[in-house]
Formats: C-alpha cells, sequence, structure tokens
C-alpha cells in the first residue's frame, strides 16, 4: 500500500463507506425527531459534532422534550456509551506508542461501526492508523451532515427504501465473519450472543452489551487458557 | 428550548461520551500491557459483535420480545454465508440490503 496521503485517504473512505450508508437514514431520522421536539438544524448538527453517538442522542431529544434536568440526560448518556470503554481498550492494543494528540484526535471517533471496521482491518491486512483515523472522521462527517439535512426536512426521503435500514446490520454480519479466526472465538461469540439476548429481555436499556461481552469475553480466555494447559499435558 | 441550556446539555453528553472513549485509548497504549490483558482483549471484539448483533436480529418490538423468525433473522443467514463464502463487506452489505428489502416487501 502507498503511503502517500492520498492513498491513505482512498483506503480509509473504501473502507468506511458501507458505515455512511448505514449512518444516513439513521441520521436523517434523528434530525426529523430532533426538529419536531424544537431543535434548530445548527443545535443538531452542534450535538451531533460534539456527541458523536447515536442512540444517546435519540434518548436524549425524548428526555430533552419531557423536560429532563442536564445531569439525568448526561448519567443516561454515560451508561449508554460504557461499552465504547471496551471497545477503546481494544483498540489499544493496535496504537502502541502513538501520541497523545493522535489518540485524542482518534478517541474522538470511537463508535460500534467504526470500532467493527477498524478491528477487522488491523488484523486481516496492512492496515496504519492513518487509515484507522480517517474510516472515524469519515463516518463521523457522514453522521452530522445527515442529521442536519434530517433537520431541516428529512421526512421527504421515504423511509426503508431499498433495505437502507439493514446496512449497519449486513455490515456487523460481514465484520463478525473477519473476527472468526477459530473454534475458539465462534463459541465466545456465540456465548456472547445468546447472553445478550437473555440479557436484553430481561434487563432495560442496553447494559446488555458490556455484561455480555465482558462475561463472554472472560468465557473465551479461559477457554483458550484451558486449550492450551491440554495441549502442553499431552505434548 | 433555552439555548443556554440546550448547551449545557450538549456539553455535559460530550463530556460523557468522550471519557470512555479516550481513557483506555490513552492510558492503555503508553505502557506495555500484561499478557493476560492483551489476550483477553483479544476476545472483546467478537464479543461484542455478536452482543450487539444478536439482540439486533432476533429481538424486536418495545416492549422488547425475542422474535426468532423475523425480516431481519430471515435475510442474516444468506447474508451471513455469503459473507463466510466471499469475505467481501461491500457484496455483503448490498446482498443484505436486498434480502432485507424483499422480505419486508413481499413477506410481512
Amino acid at each position: 500500500m502507498t503511503e502517500t496521503w492520498k492513498g491513505i485517504w482512498v483506503d480509509g473512505c473504501k473502507a468506511a463507506w458501507p458505515i455512511c450508508m448505514g449512518y444516513v437514514p439513521i441520521g436523517l431520522a434523528f434530525g426529523v425527531l430532533a426538529q419536531k421536539a424544537g431543535l434548530q438544524p445548527w443545535q443538531i448538527g452542534m450535538m451531533s459534532l460534539f456527541v458523536f453517538a447515536g442512540s444517546s442522542q435519540f434518548i436524549a431529544v425524548s428526555m430533552l422534550s419531557s423536560g429532563a434536568s442536564v445531569a439525568a440526560i448526561a448519567m443516561t448518556t454515560l451508561v449508554v456509551n460504557l461499552r465504547h470503554f471496551l471497545m477503546s481498550s481494544s483498540l489499544a492494543v493496535h496504537l502502541q506508542g502513538s501520541s497523545w494528540k493522535f489518540l485524542t484526535a482518534f478517541a474522538y471517533g470511537v463508535t460500534d461501526e467504526s470500532f467493527a471496521v477498524n478491528m477487522a482491518k488491523f488484523r486481516s491486512e496492512e492496515w496504519g492508523k492513518e487509515r484507522a483515523l480517517v474510516v472515524n472522521q469519515t463516518a463521523n462527517a457522514a453522521w452530522v451532515l445527515s442529521t442536519v439535512i434530517g433537520g431541516y426536512g428529512g421526512e421527504f426521503i421515504p423511509a426503508g427504501s431499498f433495505g437502507i435500514d439493514y446496512a449497519l446490520s449486513a455490515m456487523f454480519l460481514a465484520l463478525v465473519v473477519f473476527q472468526l479466526r477459530g473454534r475458539i472465538y465462534v463459541m465466545t461469540g456465540l456465548a456472547a450472543g445468546v447472553l445478550a439476548v437473555i440479557l436484553a429481555l430481561l434487563l432495560p436499556g442496553n447494559s446488555y452489551v458490556v455484561i455480555a461481552s465482558l462475561l463472554a469475553a472472560t468465557f473465551g480466555f479461559w477457554l483458550r487458557r484451558y486449550a492450551r494447559g491440554r495441549k502442553a499435558i499431552h505434548a | 428550548m433555552l439555548d443556554r441550556e440546550y448547551l449545557l446539555v450538549v456539553a455535559g453528553m460530550g463530556l460523557v461520551t468522550y471519557a470512555p472513549r479516550w481513557l483506555p485509548l490513552f492510558f492503555l497504549s503508553q505502557r506495555q500491557m500484561p499478557q493476560w490483558l492483551v489476550e483477553w482483549l483479544d476476545m472483546i471484539p467478537v464479543a461484542i459483535l455478536c452482543a450487539l448483533i444478536f439482540p439486533d436480529l432476533f429481538i424486536s418490538g418495545e416492549p422488547r420480545h425475542f422474535a426468532l423468525f423475523q425480516a431481519k433473522s430471515l435475510a442474516a443467514l444468506p447474508t451471513l454465508a455469503f459473507a463466510l463464502k466471499t469475505r467481501s463487506l461491500g457484496g455483503t452489505v448490498v446482498l443484505g440490503m436486498l434480502l432485507y428489502w424483499l422480505l419486508e416487501k413481499f413477506v410481512s
């Protein structure tokens, strides 16, 4: 791969397009909702720019219209986004020794989607942290733009066109496949998925993501240790 | 809506969404991580991805309920098979959208 800036941009954008496509319908929907709740397009854009967290933004707007306090909105947002703590920890393995300036810029764009794309890329090929940063920023631009357009009257775009609502689901399915590098990963993934479904039915909110991921990753960790231990005995 | 209050909301949300993204990146990338932590973190991506996608496919509605067969889950199997076979991200996304679109249109 060429290390020119142009090459880095092209690679980053190529990796980011499914994210951008998936963000458009969600961003438009958010813009429409926020506008109905009384927000100006610039206020919508400001939130997307400074917060950049889809589900929290939806929750915040509905809390705003029901008159919730600033503290309550911030607390809810924190809980909804705690999963990014795990994602950033996992990304740190690939960003060893980066400058604090780079990390500060990079942290801003860590989302479920950019995390999934970058982790697959970091593993499967020669992927640099600059390309990963381009993925983050491109996705962010698509998010900010589509929410602002939604705020100007996105209801004119018919909902559910061409199955675009499935873009992110399909992207995650493909990215899960890239992560399955052996039986232990398959079992870890299945454990996480089944746990998440059970917990999502039992618990309110989205705490199921963090709890299921922590438990399943620990399960996978011990599974691998156990498998390695057995191999050592039989060797 | 009060403009000043809205600014406070955005600032508060910005702070609490940025902190969990920045803290681990900053602290974990500055020093050598212990081997067990690297191995444990290696399991995180597949765990998180599955914890996100399974409920997306198999749970629907508000209040949430389990739905084994719905357009999202039915489109998932051929989409997954295609991803396993081709390992193409773009192709998988396009095929998934097409299948979901058809299922939504003709099945439900």
